[in-house]
């Protein structure tokens, strides 16, 4: 690993100025990625900004019509928080999902989204849970939505000088319910060879919301509209869930690599969205 | 079998060096320290076959902090000749260019130039200054690939096939025309890796007296005293070898890669120079152990007497000959009595890291092709698949069709101890799913272990107690099962016996800790030093006592009625003498070979196609337990490595010849939540040609469970798998679940 500068501000603000002007800076919160990288020579930083002392991103709270999630709150404080854990427990579920209890204790979502890596856990499942991101950077305090966040393996929509500052999820209505489900070979530290979130309403035996997004099986996490369109409207049935779940596994581009063959994951993608919306629609 | 008639084996005390190990202060081989030390970084081929046109070293010499660079070129140039150096019969010119390159680089990762400078960052950065101009060679990366007309050669000549090994007894073609049933059936294995957790790293002195000194992770301190020696050009006794702790090895630490290219960058820098793997480094420049294509056929008559069998073995070599396929020649039908055989087995080069031992070699591969035939025998003959190995279990006597005879050997008992488990008997459950299937399988397999000479010598303290030093790197436990063979013949508790594993200018020559010899041979070595102790104690006792005969028995010496302890004749050595030292030097021919078997019960996710292996039982016949625990250990071990064998593990290459996941994260080895508490059942069936009847453990138990894993997923979802792994991808392809 390269020799770097490191700077730990405390406001936005410091962190705004500590980022301009240095587009090869990188932004560190619990450093799971960032930090293999550049031990592992695929990335250098001659600036690391450290953006855990500043209490907007360490913050979970909730706010008038949703949960505002700090971006660098880590998994396990996620995981165990008493508003998540009864308002949108898979998120607390995703949480206890990524890594092991040591890294549980530095990774943040925010950090998952940021690295922008098509495998991410948290991804499908901020995507179905509606949730917008807030960013800061030169140009003052702006919103992107999640399924719009990822642009490319490892790019997202950050533009220079910009860095999360929070995600905001919305208040989960009645019959609201999520759920994420990943495919690993093992049983623990492996990257999802497929995963799928999903999300729906169910109102007086009607479907009135449905979202389901992909991860590893396209350059992005792949939020699925198609499902949506062909959900609403229809009461909960097998059918109804073989359907959606057919135009998942078509939605699907997957490449073959050492993690899985590309009809594999294409396969998976059925069985996956078949269980995970059998879950949520049951 | 009982063990009461001994005080300390089968007994089960703390392991010697256990507190070093669990608190952290063992050293290991990149722990190693010294003043003025240098740090390597190494060059490794980015191509699987090239010819080097030009190592360009110019730039890297010249980045600040460098101290020396070294290539091929620094080698002493001596004729090449065939030497064994406890790796078989190789030439020189095969051991030198594995370590560094010269001409052409023959696999992905193959070293070709090493720099030593004065922080690790230096010597890493200096080492990308190193140009290296390939001329790339068509690589080819299977046996099968490999023995096909018109495939890139390897080593020139017209022939990828280094070796063709034939065994054959009766007449198998025309036994298997009288048969009533022949089964033939073709499987493939991946190239697997032992995935020790401890990458190889070597720390070298090359001291102004011209004395080498080398600390190492190694399964041979006198094997890469022997490889350094010859490779530097210099008498044995010039390279002093010091093992480490050592973090696994399986087999893979027996070759030598790092320690004599530290050495000569040692001697162009007259500092101690230390070099440590990565583990990409580990996985593309050590050795892994074969893929392999098998065809086995096996005829059976109508009662299930087992005829005729055939088998052609197509094992991987990697980048120079002498792979592991004679071994799996030599164990494919070992457990079985089968009167007419004949057994083919090549040895090909292929473009990948030169192959290594790792834990009965060559034999789980075997083992997974015989044992999914002898299970589909059974299930066409609808016979119980443990009742037919049963019926056709080796034993005394049975002729093996490499030529020996089994002496006495556990291949029954073990099948009757499986049979008698608890395990085989229990229903398997209902599955947890409606997507889900389980199922049960079984097999069995064998490793013929070895003997090689060992080295013990035991001095006696005036307190009791003794030092016993060995050269045996201690991988398994084996400093206390050494131990307890000479606190059994001492008549003292275990804990009184000091083990310590020494350098080679400390002990006389041992072999390597491999073929499941150490607590079997260097143990025998420890049994006969400790009788040398008690011999020359006797004489002791006899003078102070002036006594004509003395006795010994459960540690009290005696004579008439004069009786005294172990310890109090230990007190009286300077006024009878001086000092005790009891030594013994062993080549023990007649290590008896350890049949072994699984019964496996899993669970497939029809729908991914992933199996969980639910239950999980290893009976081995250990010959005698010396100590239990370690038994069970190894059985565990081995049995987990099986798991990874059988699942995911593979080194996954793309067509050019690189491996795409050199890491933990992506090789996927079993973790602790992967595999079930093992269960273990030890046989005993003492080993005739032992003083305690031990027989090596360390390594029949993987041979069995890739095909008794395969045998259960058959048994779940009614699909035969023929090839490892059988990873989730290829159980949903082979159900038909993709489209």
């Amino acid at each position: 690993m390269k020799p770097f500068d490191y700077v730990a501000p405390t406001t936005l603000d410091e962190a705004v100025h500590a980022l301009a002007g240095n587009p090869a800076a990188r932004v560190l919160a619990g450093g799971t990625d960032l930090l293999a990288q550049m031990k592992g020579g695929r990335r250098e930083a001659p600036l690391v900004v450290d953006v855990k002392r500043i209490p907007d991103l360490l913050s979970i709270r909730m706010e008038e019509g949703g949960l505002r999630l700090g971006a660098a709150v880590p998994c396990i404080r996620i995981a165990t928080n008493a508003d998540v854990r009864a308002q949108y427990p898979a998120l607390a579920e995703v949480a206890s999902l990524i890594g092991g209890t040591a890294i549980q204790g530095r990774a943040s979502i925010g950090g998952n989204l940021c690295n922008a890596a098509p495998s991410a856990d948290a991804v499908p499942l901020l995507i179905v849970l509606s949730a917008v991101a807030r960013v800061a950077g030169p140009g003052g305090i702006r919103e992107i939505a999640v399924e719009d966040f990822c642009v490319a393996p490892g790019k997202n929509a950050l533009g220079e000088g910009e860095f999360l500052v929070d995600l905001f999820l919305p208040k989960p209505a009645a019959g609201f319910k999520a759920h994420y489900l990943r495919f690993i070979p093992r049983n623990e530290m492996d990257i999802a060879v497929v995963g799928v979130g999903v999300s729906a309403t169910v109102t007086d035996g009607q479907i009135t919301t449905a979202r389901l997004a992909l991860a590893s099986v396209a350059p992005t996490p792949l939020f699925v509209r198609e499902v949506t369109e062909a959900l609403v409207g229809k009461a909960p049935s097998a059918e109804a869930i073989a359907g959606a779940a057919a135009l998942a596994e078509a939605a699907a581009k997957p490449i073959s690599d050492m993690r899985a063959p590309a009809e594999y994951r294409r396969h998976l993608c059925g069985v996956l969205s078949r269980r995970a919306l059998t879950a949520v629609l049951q | 079998m009982s063990t009461s008639s001994y005080n300390v084996i089968g007994t089960r005390p703390p392991r010697h060096d256990g507190a070093d190990k669990v608190t952290g202060r063992a050293i290991y081989a990149a722990d190693f320290q010294m003043n003025g030390l240098l740090h390597g970084a190494m060059v490794r081929s980015t191509h699987a076959h090239a010819i080097l046109k030009r190592v360009d070293t110019t730039k890297a010499a010249a980045f600040p902090g460098v101290v020396a660079v070294v290539t091929a070129d620094d080698f002493p140039q001596t004729p090449d000749r065939i030497v064994d150096l406890g790796e078989g019969e190789t030439p020189v010119s095969h051991l030198r260019g594995n370590v560094l390159a010269k001409g052409k680089v023959l696999y992905q990762g193959h070293a070709i130039a090493a720099v030593a400078a004065t922080s690790l960052q230096a010597a890493e950065q200096a080492a990308k200054l190193i140009e290296v101009e390939y001329e790339p060679l068509p690589c080819v990366l299977t046996a099968v690939e490999a023995m096909a007309a018109g495939a890139p050669l390897l080593h020139g000549g017209d022939t990828n096939v280094t070796a063709h090994v034939h065994h054959a007894m009766g007449d198998s073609e025309a036994a298997f025309a009288g048969a009533a049933i022949v089964i033939e059936r073709e499987f493939t294995t991946a190239t697997v890796h032992q995935g020790y957790i401890e990458p190889h790293a070597a720390t070298v002195l090359w001291n102004n007296d011209g004395r080498v000194n080398v600390w190492c992770s190694t399964q041979g301190s006198f094997v890469v005293r022997d490889v350094v020696s010859c490779l530097l050009d210099l008498p044995v006794s010039a390279v002093r070898v010091t093992p480490t702790e050592i973090g696994g090895g399986f087999g893979g630490k027996i070759p030598v890669y790092l320690e004599p290219v530290a050495a000569l960058l040692s001697k162009k820098s007259g500092r101690p120079v230390r070099l440590v793997m990565s583990r990409r480094d580990v996985f593309e420049g050590s050795g892994p152990t074969p893929g392999s294509m098998m065809r086995v056929k096996m005829g059976a008559d109508a009662d299930g007497k087992l005829i005729a069998a055939q088998a052609f073995l197509a094992y991987e070599a990697g980048a120079y000959a002498g792979g592991m396929v004679g071994a799996g020649a030599m164990c494919v039908f070992a457990a079985y009595d089968i009167a007419n055989q004949t057994i083919d087995g090549y040895d090909v080069l292929v473009n990948k890291p030169s192959t290594a031992a790792y834990r009965a070699p060559g034999a789980p591969n075997a083992a997974f092709a015989t044992e999914s035939v002898v299970d589909e025998i059974a299930r066409k003959l609808k016979m119980d698949p443990l009742e037919l190995r049963l019926r056709n279990a080796s034993r005394e006597g049975t002729r093996r069709a490499d030529g020996p005879k089994f002496r006495r050997v556990g291949c029954v008992e073990v099948i009757e101890a499986m049979q008698a488990h608890p395990h085989y008997s229990a229903p398997l459950g209902e599955p947890s799913h409606a997507e889900a299937k389980r199922g049960r399988g079984v097999a069995i397999g064998y490793w013929f272990n070895i003997g090689l000479p060992s080295s013990c010598v035991i001095s006696v303290n005036a307190d009791g107690t003794a030092n016993l030093i060995e050269g045996s790197t201690d991988i398994g436990g084996t400093r206390t099962s050494i131990a307890m063979q000479a606190a059994e013949v001492m008549g003292i508790p275990v804990d009184r016996i000091h083990p310590a594993v020494v350098d080679t200018d400390t002990i006389g020559y041992t072999g390597v800790t491999g073929g499941s010899r150490t607590t079997y041979a260097t143990g025998w070595a420890a049994h006969d030093a400790a009788q040398d102790v008690i011999r020359q104690m006797k004489l002791r006792a006899a003078k102070l006592w002036q006594a004509e005969a003395v006795e010994f028995a459960d540690g009290v010496f005696q004579a008439g009625e004069r009786q005294m302890t172990f310890a109090e004749l230990a007190g009286k050595m300077s006024e009878t003498g001086g000092p005790v030292v009891g030594q013994a030097s062993v080549n023990p021919r007649g290590a008896g070979g350890s049949f072994a078997g699984v019964i496996a019960d899993v669970e497939v996710d029809t729908g991914t196609g992933k199996t969980t292996i639910l239950r999980f039982t290893a009976v081995q016949d250990a010959g005698r337990a010396i100590h239990p625990s370690y038994v069970e250990g190894q059985m565990q071990g081995g049995s987990v490595q099986g798991i990874g064998w059988a699942l995911n593990e593979e080194y996954w290459m793309n067509p050019e010849g690189r491996m795409m996941n050199a890491s933990l994260l992506d090789y996927r080895m079993p973790t602790i939540l992967d595999v079930p508490m093992i269960d273990t059942q030890i046989v005993e069936v003492p080993n005739p040609a032992h003083p305690f009847g031990v027989r090596g453990v360390g390594e029949a138990n993987i041979v069995s469970p890739p095909a008794g894993i395969a045998n259960a997923i058959r048994d779940a979802i009614g699909v035969r798998l023929y090839h490892l792994p059988m990873n989730p991808p290829a159980v949903a392809a082979a159900m038909g679940g993709q489209k």
